[in-house]
């Protein structure tokens, strides 16, 4: 019989191994983190959850970037001494005292990111405040397009059989009198500083309302309004991505929104053509 | 006590019966595992391509363009073949190699070896279910052939994209096909899980109580446990979107919607059922591809660290608490999908508790290598390997978890890099970790370990230096499944960050020919195995290798203690097989589950 011993106990395996996990991996994986926040990092953010959910993300990878490198760091130096050690291993397999130390360390640690968690998740879906901007945003394969509710604050009635491509992108019914000011646009324009409360729909499949800066994204889904509020707090033109896949065009579906002063938002709108004047 | 002589079971078989309509549990394990490794090519090859196009978006392909001339033009490759590959690549890699790989392939191989059972409970349903597997293949593959092409739905196929033909090219035949074909699968799978339950709890040997079964078993137990409840839910919301494609229901489609200018005639559907339906498959899946390997390494990392598995009964604990929490996380995957935020807070704190079992998996696995004697072979290193994938992929597991962090990073390059780590590269870890340690059980001969500490190094080295980086991506603002990211603004910095992740993803494939390389290779030349060639302690050791039909000859063997008694003081060797009575060696005080007394009240 061969001795099991001999097979795959080249010396320097358990050294070099450790050295992997301790090099690339443990510090690799860290330092790669602080060269990545020169240039692949978040985009600025320009919006006031903005700010909530970047202080969560710090903070859990502060916490989980504790533990990987910790977990590495222990993992390489027991390869280490397995490697090395002549005697037989411990016969040992309980204590029961050390495993509910690490049952309840991360129970502790995780209970602490849910509330964080929790407490940023609820503030994020409060109700639209009474001076927010309601826009709804209407997706499709592939593009955007956008509609203000008019003077009235209303918007009209709309139907599947009346779209049409150019005149009618939204389907309007014209009979109803609360879409009669209601105005269609291809860009979004919202103003700094001013919650916005947008209704999302879809009109064909599911996509994604992603703005990266805005740190705001949210499925359109057929046959449901969705509703979403935020608010930007940059001004600046920023791109709309579609998150959700959509089809041969997903990649291009790409928006456009500016965020201006109400003073440019308001002579932006006046210039605006309404649904059916 | 090893009975060695040849059993009298083995009875004059054809060819036919014996090796290919076979209904040997290893020869059907091992059925499972080629065909499992012929679609990982497949796949693997699908992802290379994925990698050209996000890494050269400009360069040219003519060979490409030459073996699919109807996926290229002008020498690149057209976006809506793009979706079909990443679709594809999905569905092949989750459904038809690590679920089979691991289920079909290592359950059937190790289920009665490692219990001392001569065959599965159910021998002809377990060859049907093998059966099933091909003809599933071949539908799927089909649908690279059909007018429109494969799905370009992804492996999700969410509605009504899947569900309306007119919306992709591939939502025509091609996504029928696909949900024929991953019917057929689930069939098979049910097959497998049923028999794996019944042979588990009911042709144990003698003396092998539940709490002395190998951690394998009670991970391929609970794997199985889990497909059975959750397949039957992907089965029904299948054959539901092919109703709706094909006869006119409307489970999924809502009124209203106008695709292509023309009003889809549906009303009443909910795209949000199909996501719901999905992931309570889609989550206990996830755990279906990691509970096995987690099973896996524990048996690689206790026979080569020469020592007991640390903490027994939290590792059954855990696989038990992990298996019941997988049933209610599913909703993480719907976070921003339009589901009441009140509801995502719950699964948030259900998938955030998910974490502290696999926690202690880990702890218990850093405490298996405390004051070990590590034998560093090439199953080994795959073990050890499968730890800091696992740690990698889990943690950021806490930030998807996380309802407002998933916001901002939900259907990014993030999401891949995670489930990249925690789910596919730990999972094939697994797989290749027990494929180093049972090769020699199953032909006999030894695998290369030279090849396969290089398979090893470059395969470690590069899964890191492949999907590391795509975490940066995803905070980037990467979305996922786009075929070209040169037309965003918060993009534009990500081009070498794509070109260095399909460098390594290269690397990474090529370093997989190893692999196949030295499979074979061995199966012809390989040093010639003994019986119980790393010194362990678990039941199919004790039998030749490969063990004949029937497993153990004339008497099956007699189960007198746990599998995990390596390094017991004063014991003849460093490791006493599950045969060896306790009188032989005796365990010390804090021995664990080893006396004799249990042997009595149990039979």
């Amino acid at each position: 019989m061969i001795d099991p011993a001999a097979r795959g106990d080249a010396p320097g395996t358990g050294r070099r191994f450790s050295l992997v996990i301790l090099l690339l991996i443990a510090l690799g994986g860290v330092v790669s983190f602080f060269v990545a926040r020169a240039r692949w990092w978040l985009p600025p953010g320009a919006s006031t959850q903005a700010v909530e959910i970047d202080r969560l993300f710090i903070t859990t990878l502060i916490v989980t970037g504790i533990v990987f490198f910790l977990v590495h760091v222990l993992l390489a130096v027991l390869i280490w001494q397995g490697g090395r050690r002549t005697a037989p291993a411990a016969y040992w397999h309980d204590n029961r005292t050390l495993e509910l130390t690490y049952t309840l360390a991360p129970a502790a640690i995780l209970v602490t990111l849910i509330a964080m968690g929790a407490v940023v998740w609820t503030r994020v879906h409060a109700a639209p405040p009474p001076n927010a901007l309601l826009v709804e945003v209407r997706a499709e394969q592939f593009g955007w397009v956008f509609r203000y509710p008019g003077a009235d604050g209303r918007f009209g009635r709309t139907d599947a059989t009346r779209f049409t491509g150019r005149d009618n992108p939204l389907g309007i019914d014209p009979a109803d009198p609360a879409g009669r000011d209601d105005i269609v646009t291809r860009e979004l324009h919202v103003v700094s500083n001013r919650p916005v409360h947008v209704r999302l729909r879809a009109k064909d499949v599911l996509h994604s309302f992603f703005v990266p800066q805005f740190r705001v994204k949210q499925d359109a889904v057929p046959g449901m309004t969705q509703n979403l509020v935020f608010q930007p707090t940059r001004p600046g033109t920023y791109e709309i991505a579609c998150a959700e896949l959509c089809g041969v065009g997903h990649y291009i579906m790409r928006g456009k929104v500016v965020v201006e002063s109400q003073a440019a938002f308001e002579a932006w709108l006046a210039a605006q053509r309404p649904a059916a004047p | 006590m090893a009975v060695t002589h040849e059993a009298h079971t083995e009875h004059r078989q054809s060819f036919l019966t014996r090796y290919i309509f076979s209904q040997d549990h290893k020869i059907i394990g091992i059925q499972y595992l080629f065909t499992s490794l012929f679609m990982a090519i497949v796949g693997g090859f699908l992802a290379m391509l994925i990698r050209m196009q996000l890494g050269f978006p400009t360069a040219k392909f003519y060979w490409a363009q030459w073996l699919f001339p109807g996926g290229f033009t002008n020498n690149q490759i057209k976006p809506d073949f793009y979706l079909a590959v990443v679709t594809m690549h999905g569905t092949i890699m989750v459904f038809f190699v690590l679920t089979t790989a691991l289920s079909g392939g290592f359950g059937n191989f190790l289920i009665p070896l490692q219990i001392g059972a001569r065959d599965m409970a159910f021998p002809f349903l377990n060859m049907m279910s093998y059966w099933l597997y091909p003809p599933a293949i071949v539908v799927l593959m089909a649908s690279f052939f059909v007018s429109g092409g494969a799905p370009n739905a992804g492996w999700t196929s969410y509605p009504p994209l899947s569900a309306i033909p007119n919306a992709a090219p591939g939502s025509g035949l091609g996504q029928t096909l696909w949900l024929i074909s991953l019917a057929i699968l689930i069939i098979a799978f049910l097959f497998g899980s049923l028999n794996y339950i019944t042979t588990i709890l009911q042709l144990r040997a003698r003396g092998m109580s539940l709490l002395r079964m190998p951690l394998t078993i009670w991970g391929l137990f609970f794997t199985a446990v889990l497909m059975l409840l959750s397949f039957p839910v992907l089965f029904a919301a299948a054959i539901m979107l092919l109703f709706d494609r094909l006869g006119g229901t409307s489970f999924f489609v809502p009124a209203g919607l106008v695709v292509g200018n023309t009003v889809v005639q549906h009303s009443g559907g909910s795209p949000l059922l199909w996501q719901h339906l999905f992931w309570f498959l889609g989550h206990p899946e996830v755990y279906v591809l990691i509970l096995p390997p987690m099973g896996i390494v524990s048996e690689v990392l206790a026979t080569h660290a020469r020592k007991p598995i640390f903490g027994y009964p939290f590792m059954v604990g855990s696989i038990a608490a992990i298996s019941f929490l997988s049933f209610i996380v599913w909703g993480h995957h719907m976070f921003v999908s339009g589901m009441h935020p009140l509801v995502g807070m719950a699964f948030m704190t259900t998938t955030l508790a998910i974490a502290i079992p696999s926690a202690v998996k880990t702890f218990n696995w850093l405490a298996t290598l405390w004051r070990a004697r590590i034998r560093f072979t090439t199953a080994m290193l795959f073990a050890i390997g499968f730890i800091s994938l696992f740690v990698t992929g889990g943690l950021t597991g806490i930030f998807l978890g996380s309802p407002a962090i998933d916001i901002y990073v939900h259907d990014t390059f993030f999401v891949v890099a995670h489930f990249h780590f925690v789910m596919a590269s730990a999972a094939l870890f697994g797989i290749f970790a027990g494929t180093y340690h049972w090769f020699p059980k199953m032909f006999g001969r030894f695998m290369n370990e030279r090849q396969g500490k290089w398979h090893f190094w470059l395969t470690f080295i590069g899964i890191y230096l492949t999907f590391f980086p795509m975490h940066f991506a995803g905070i980037a603002g990467m979305m996922r499944r786009v075929f070209s990211v040169s037309l965003y603004a918060h993009l534009q910095a990500l081009s070498w960050v794509n070109i260095f992740i399909s460098l390594a993803a290269f690397l990474l494939g090529a370093a997989q020919l190893i692999f196949i390389w030295n499979l074979f290779a061995s199966l012809v030349r390989g040093e010639r195995a003994p019986q119980n060639p790393w010194g362990a302690n678990t039941l199919e050791w004790q039998t030749s290798s490969p063990p004949p039909h029937g497993n153990f000859g004339h008497e099956l063997p007699v189960v007198h203690r746990w599998p995990y008694d390596y390094s017991v003081p004063g014991a003849p060797s460093d490791f006493t097989p599950q045969t060896v009575p306790v009188s032989a060696v005796p365990v010390p005080v804090h021995g664990g589950s080893g006396e004799d007394e249990r042997d009595s009240r149990e039979r």
